[in-house]
């Protein structure tokens, strides 16, 4: 008989997701599937959209890294029709950027993951949240709301909003920087380095205490993936795209306006997130990961100096190898929080930032352009194809959390088998691992499936006849 | 007297709506003193009391039969549900596929994407929910407060939650209901 545990929704993830794990009649872990379960159909409805509105249309795909889509989609618009964006313009997208990296990273590891770390996979569930953080450390948990705060509002100083700005345009920026909130921005900074300093603290603590978690807990082999500086430092808005291999040397450095030539995207039935691979080495050998672990692996420095510190640090764990233990995501994600903050204070220290040449109004029309960005959780791409009046006759979008759908799924199935044992009772802390497997690449499933959108969690435990054991839901 | 209950999900919308909601920053410790906050995407319950709650508050349309599902479940647990955001009060930005065929949006995102290989189809597994026409919440199950903004303002979901939560009802006009 083989039974299912279904485990949904997934919580402290951004969409709906649903885990099922099929056992085996000893009652072992046969298998683990991560199901997406749900389908919007971007690139279908924007067909027909004119390039203009895609900075506006594709921020819906998520509202936890809008500003990634707004900024993709304003990249494909400046390809689209020739008109690359002036360096104050670039600037300013890229300062809204780090104001978004920030904020997303921030209120992961603190509000989403934070409830593991620090009140423990094991805690009562409803508890184990936000408001037993408050419970438990109301300082820490104001600070790391402040810290949330601090990148939403450089992103509501330029766009007007928090949440869906209007700022990036085909060719620049609608809006230039003024002295005061340059200098608003910039006394909210040391306060934010040093709450993320105070997470690094944290989250090195509970390394050091949780070893034995950290090695059994989904440990893959797989290629890194992310933008990069020319010197191959970390890199979060332009840049070209870099790929190591498993054991860390450079497969592949190449334009992402061409990426159709290096990444193929594989399909499977159980879900709607499609698989995205290195095409040279095919599916499912050519699987890398992105996201915070995937380019602290990709890249060989930071070029701001407390975050490469940290970078140093973090390598040094690899012993001249990838990282791959996928709970170091949360230390990758609190380092390029630091990386932002810095960047922050270099951008505004930079005198074109409060240039007023913000736009290039002349267009030479291309057809067809490609915008990529590093969102929070890996790198975006907005591939737009338009007749001559920009009016969109198709759109290919493959997002950030896509990227990571194989080791998500291969996290999942490794950490079933890791804590569910034959013979002993299935616990809800053991479940709430599973969780934690996917919830430490912290996807957005509803960017994953603009295409798709619900990310629940359930677990049903399946019999080999496929009658349902047990089905573990938290209410 | 026990604080009243307070439960949230997403559907078809984008998690923006509840972005906004945590955008009342250090207001929300107002919140959890004043409500209870129970199944909600960043707490770890899965679905809201089966004994009810006072306020049901959801985001986002209704595309598939997983959302039917939670919209249905989240009306006869709440006195109270309110529709947040553009998605779930109109069908939102998400309504645009009700252009195109739901088989013509599948079809190209799962077959005929420039970056999709040969393993191209339609996934179809009995797990996966099936997909719908999008609608308004109002179109599914009966809404009691409807607060419009794509996403509605911090300031404005904290003012409805607290109404609420306090056993007022909310009156959205004004500036409550401008948003930029
Ligand atoms: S109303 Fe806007 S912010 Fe809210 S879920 Fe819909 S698209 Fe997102």
């Amino acid at each position: 008989m083989t039974q299912k545990i279904t485990i949904e929704p997934v919580t402290r993830i951004e969409g709906h997701a649903k885990v099922t794990i099929r056992m085996k009649d000893d009652g072992s872990v046969d298998h683990a599937y991560l199901h997406i379960n749900e389908f919007r159909g971007f690139e279908k409805f924007c067909e027909g959209r004119l390039y203009f509105e895609m900075p506006q249309i594709t921020p819906r795909i998520c509202g936890i890294c809008p500003v990634s889509h707004h900024l993709a989609a304003a990249k494909a618009g400046d390809d689209l029709m020739g008109c690359p964006p002036p360096r104050p313009a670039s600037l300013l997208r890229e300062l809204m950027h780090m104001g978004q990296i920030i904020q997303s990273h921030g209120m992961h590891f603190f509000e989403l993951s934070g409830p593991d770390l620090l009140l423990g996979f094991d805690a009562d569930p409803a508890y184990r949240n936000v408001v037993g953080l408050i419970g438990a450390d109301p300082q820490l948990t104001l600070k790391a709301v402040n810290l949330r705060k601090f990148g939403q509002e450089i992103i509501k100083t330029l766009g007007g909003r928090k949440i869906h700005p209007t700022f990036a345009v085909a060719g620049g920026v609608n809006k230039s920087l003024k002295v005061a909130e340059r200098d608003g921005i910039r006394s909210g900074m040391a306060d934010a380095i040093a709450t993320t300093q105070a997470g690094l603290q944290i989250m090195k603590d509970w390394a050091a205490k949780n070893q034995d978690d950290i090695n059994k807990f989904a440990v893959l082999s797989t290629g890194y993936f992310g933008l990069v500086t020319s010197n191959n430092g970390l890199e979060l808005y332009d840049g070209d795209v870099r790929l190591i291999d498993r054991a860390g040397q450079q497969l592949e450095k190449f334009d992402g306006r061409n990426y159709l030539d290096f990444i193929a995207e594989h399909v499977e039935d159980w879900t709607y997130l499609k698989f995205p691979y290195y095409k040279k080495l095919g599916w499912p050998n050519g699987v890398y990961r992105v996201g915070p672990l995937g380019r602290c692996n990709a890249s060989d420095l930071i070029e701001t100096p407390l975050a490469n510190e940290e970078l140093k640090q973090f390598k040094a764990l690899g012993n001249g190898q990838p990282v791959e233990h996928t709970l170091y995501y949360h230390y990758a994600r609190l380092i390029e929080t630091l990386f932002a903050i810095e960047r922050v204070g270099v951008l505004l220290d930079d005198p074109d930032v409060l240039s007023t040449d913000i736009l290039n109004t002349k267009q030479e029309f291309k057809g067809r352009g490609v915008g990529i960005i590093e969102a929070p959780r890996g790198t975006l791409f907005h591939d737009y194809t338009a007749d001559e009046n920009g009016q969109l006759l198709k759109v290919n979008l493959i997002v950030s959390t896509g990227h990571n759908n194989w080791a998500m799924t291969e996290a999942v199935d490794s950490v079933a088998k890791t804590y569910i044992k034959a013979g002993q009772p299935v616990q809800e802390g053991m479940l709430n691992r599973v969780e934690a497997a996917v919830r430490a690449h912290d996807p957005c499933l509803s960017c994953s499936t603009h295409a798709i959108g619900q990310m629940p969690l359930i677990v049903d435990v399946v019999d080999p006849a496929g009658n349902v054991l047990q089905t573990l839901r938290r209410d | 007297m026990s604080k009243p209950k307070i439960a949230s999900d997403w559907m078809a919308g984008c998690a923006g709506c509840h972005m906004s909601l945590l955008d009342m920053d250090e207001r929300i410790i107002k919140i959890a003193e004043l409500a209870d906050l129970r199944a909600t995407p960043i707490t770890d319950l899965k679905e809201p009391d089966e004994s009810g709650v006072d306020v049901g508050v959801l985001e986002g349309g209704i595309n598939n039969t997983a959302n039917e599902e939670v919209a249905h479940r989240m009306r006869q647990r709440s006195k109270i549900l309110v529709a947040l955001g553009d998605c779930a009060v109109f069908g939102g930005v998400p309504a645009l596929r009700n252009f195109c065929g739901i088989q013509e949006a599948l079809q190209r995102a799962y077959v005929e994407a420039e970056s999709v290989d040969e393993s191209g189809k339609i996934p179809s597994d009995p797990e996966l929910a099936t997909m719908t026409k999008v609608r308004a919440l109002s179109e599914v199950v009966p809404v009691d407060v409807f607060v419009p903004g794509c996403p509605p303002e911090a300031d404005v979901i904290y003012y409805v939650l607290s109404e609420l939560a306090q056993g007022r009802t909310p009156e959205l006009k004004d500036e409550l209901l401008h948003w930029h």
